[in-house]
């Protein structure tokens, strides 16, 4: 007969309650393993998902995932030309914050080299790829957005053509993919009188400048459009994706771009490597701290109520004692009440969990490692929780039977 | 006495028991002693706190005397404080309880309570079964058999109590008290499942008791006053 079921059955209630309570501290350990699974997966998916070998960043940086990379809008072409380099595109990105329907609405804007890049690489849930160079744009569901939805930004207007899912800034915001030219349009819109002020600006300079007095053509040059002015740059990229040829030696690709001066070369794997280090480790440590809190909360608790489960039981254990029960059979009694308490808990906070947390604002991967892992620690510390009602129980006297 | 220690059930050899100390200090039993042949049914009378409860527990391993020897079944067991044997396990295997308050495990049903103490002690889950139930019929508890001790009247809880004393068929059987909850009729048809277990299995009873109406049915009657024990003869 298992007295660990019957003496369940008898306090049902309780014990059902105290397992839901149990469960539901579980599900909150289980939730921030697979919110940190979530953090680097969306952080990482952009970098494993495009598909570069070799990125080429501004000098010293870590590269757009990390900090502010700039480097000149031709560098694709001289990365072209590489030997062992098959294509090379530009990558364009920033996170732009405009309102919506009176919300905030974060997005991070990733740019595609068209015509190279039609974003086919990028999984649909719905839609097509970009179709034309200009104004159309793929956005990911979290922001909320349909097919054939329009969205001002700067002095265009785009139309979301396709729609994705899981494409996700390191920050959290969802990814829209445009054009670069049109990403750099977005990036560098200037109002007419930002316009306006800075030829004004170019102007009164060049009047203070000698060679523009002796020579006034120079200065109707300084009021025209900044395109046409070849002493100012083109608008600056974030990063050169470069994608070897087949065969091509890696080693070498990095070597002769190294060379160059104004930039650094990473492998995509050193790019997700630096951003896991980077952005992500702290999220990483903190999550995990709390973690072992809540694991440590959660077998105090469980010790707790396993111990006054055993005090509620004293009379039957000092009864049991006294017709002859050896101590395996009460050290059974509390540890299978442990086990059962555990077990319980474990599957009410996957279950809880596997309808709760697609319903969180970012996504929270459960992994089968880790539901291992969980599984383990929960065997570890109802083991653990149980020694002190088993301390108790050993220490009971027959004779307690009598009063 | 004599000689012939094989035929005793149980020997009790001068117990003593002493509760606390110094001021609070109680002599419960003063160089207590009994000796119950096998088969033998006696009886302990004795006004309220004699000490009847203190020699019982001792001879029935739970409450260790201060000194004094018992031996059961020929088997020395407790040498003052100091057990020979695992009495745990002996206990389960020769001694049967019944106690002045009911004794049952609350989150049991009535057959499982009996069944436990069977089940304890090796016996397989269905022929545990069958015997408590046997026994629950015996005492006419049958019909209660699924119910938890909480739903059962004292009389009852006493009857399950006595089911589980003797499913063991133990050589020992000790009771304090086992009719105190029930009606003279029923008290006495206990008394007299007493003296069948102990003439068929040759156990050794003791029962303290109360009710002078039953007495009939013991072979021996002890009486206790403050501590001493002594052979009661009319
Ligand atoms: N655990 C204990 N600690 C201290 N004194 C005790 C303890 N148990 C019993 N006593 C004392 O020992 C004496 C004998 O008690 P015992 O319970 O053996 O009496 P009893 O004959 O069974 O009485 P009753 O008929 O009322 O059950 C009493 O004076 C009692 O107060
Ligand atoms: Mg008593």
């Amino acid at each position: 007969m298992n007295l660990a079921t019957k003496d369940i059955r008898h306090n049902f209630g309780r014990f059902a309650l105290t397992a839901v309570g149990i469960g539901m501290l579980l599900m909150v350990v289980m939730g921030m393993g697979g919110i940190y699974r979530g953090v680097v997966e969306d952080a990482t998916l952009l970098i494993d998902r495009v598909g570069a070998d070799l990125w080429i960043v501004q000098r010293d940086t870590r590269g757009p995932f990390a900090e502010l990379s700039r480097v000149p809008a031709n560098l694709v072409y001289r990365a072209a030309a590489v030997p062992g380099v098959q294509s090379s595109r530009e990558f364009v990105y920033h996170t732009i914050q405009r309102q919506r329907d009176g919300q905030p609405l974060r997005i991070a804007v990733l740019g595609l080299s068209w015509p190279t890049d039609k974003g086919e690489w990028v999984p649909l849930m719905t839609g097509r790829p970009l179709g034309q160079s200009h104004y159309e744009m793929i956005t990911d569901k979290t922001l909320g957005m349909s097919i054939g939805e329009q969205l001002n930004l700067g002095k265009e207007t785009y139309t979301v053509v396709g729609t994705t899912s899981n494409m996700i800034s390191s920050g959290g915001d969802g990814i829209a993919f445009v054009t670069v030219t049109d990403a750099q349009a977005i990036q560098f819109d200037t109002p007419g009188e930002a316009v306006r002020l800075e030829r004004a600006a170019r102007e009164s300079r060049g009047e203070a400048f000698e060679q523009a007095i002796q020579q006034p053509m120079m200065l109707e040059n300084a009021g025209r459009p900044t395109v046409q002015i070849p002493a100012i740059a083109r608008p600056q990229i974030s990063a050169v994706m470069v994608t070897l040829s087949h065969g091509a030696n890696p080693n070498e690709v990095t070597k002769t771009i190294s060379g160059w001066g104004d930039v650094s070369v990473y492998t995509a794997e050193g790019q997700r490597e630096l951003l896991l280090k980077g952005s992500v480790e702290k999220v990483r440590k903190q999550i995990g701290l709390f973690r072992v809190l809540l694991t440590i909360i959660a077998a105090i608790i469980m010790a707790l109520i396993l111990y006054t489960l055993t005090l509620d039981k004293i009379h039957s254990i000092a009864l049991l004692k006294l017709i002859g029960a050896p101590n395996t059979v009460i050290l059974g009694l509390i540890m299978q009440q442990a086990l059962i308490l555990g077990i319980v808990g474990f599957g009410i906070a996957y279950l809880v969990g596997q309808q709760l947390f697609p319903k969180f604002p970012r996504r929270v991967i459960i992994a089968n490692a880790d539901l291992l892992e969980l599984a383990g620690i929960v065997l570890a510390i109802s083991v653990l929780s149980s020694m002190l009602g088993i301390w108790k129980a050993m220490k009971v006297s027959p004779n307690e039977a009598l009063s | 006495m004599t000689s012939d220690s094989k035929a005793y059930a149980i020997e009790a050899d001068g117990l003593t028991k002493i509760y606390g100390s110094g001021n609070t200090e109680v002599v419960a039993m003063r160089d207590a002693s009994m000796n119950v042949k096998q088969g033998e049914v006696v009886a302990l009378l004795g006004p309220s706190g004699s000490g009847k409860s203190t020699f019982l527990t001792a001879v029935g391993l739970i409450n260790p005397p201060t000194s004094g020897r018992i031996t059961i079944g020929g088997k020395l067991v407790l040498d003052g404080e100091t057990a020979q044997t695992n009495l745990r396990s002996f206990r389960r295997e020769h001694i049967g309880f019944i106690f002045q308050k009911s004794n049952l495990i609350p989150f049991l049903s009535a057959v499982e309570n009996v069944q436990i103490a069977m089940e304890l002690n090796g016996e397989s889950k269905r022929s545990a079964r069958s015997r408590a139930i046997e026994l629950m019929d015996y005492l006419g508890v049958a019909d209660r058999a699924d119910n938890l001790p909480s739903m059962l009247s004292g009389g009852q809880q006493q009857r399950i109590a006595v089911a589980r004393a003797i499913a063991n068929r133990p050589s020992v059987i000790l009771a304090d008290e086992p009719t105190a909850a029930l009606d003279g009729h029923r008290g006495r048809q206990v008394m007299e499942l007493f003296a069948k277990v102990a003439h068929e299995q040759g156990a050794g009873v003791i029962v303290v008791t109360h009710d002078h109406r039953a007495l009939d049915v013991f072979d021996t009657i002890y009486e206790m006053e403050d501590g001493l024990m002594h052979e009661h003869n009319d």
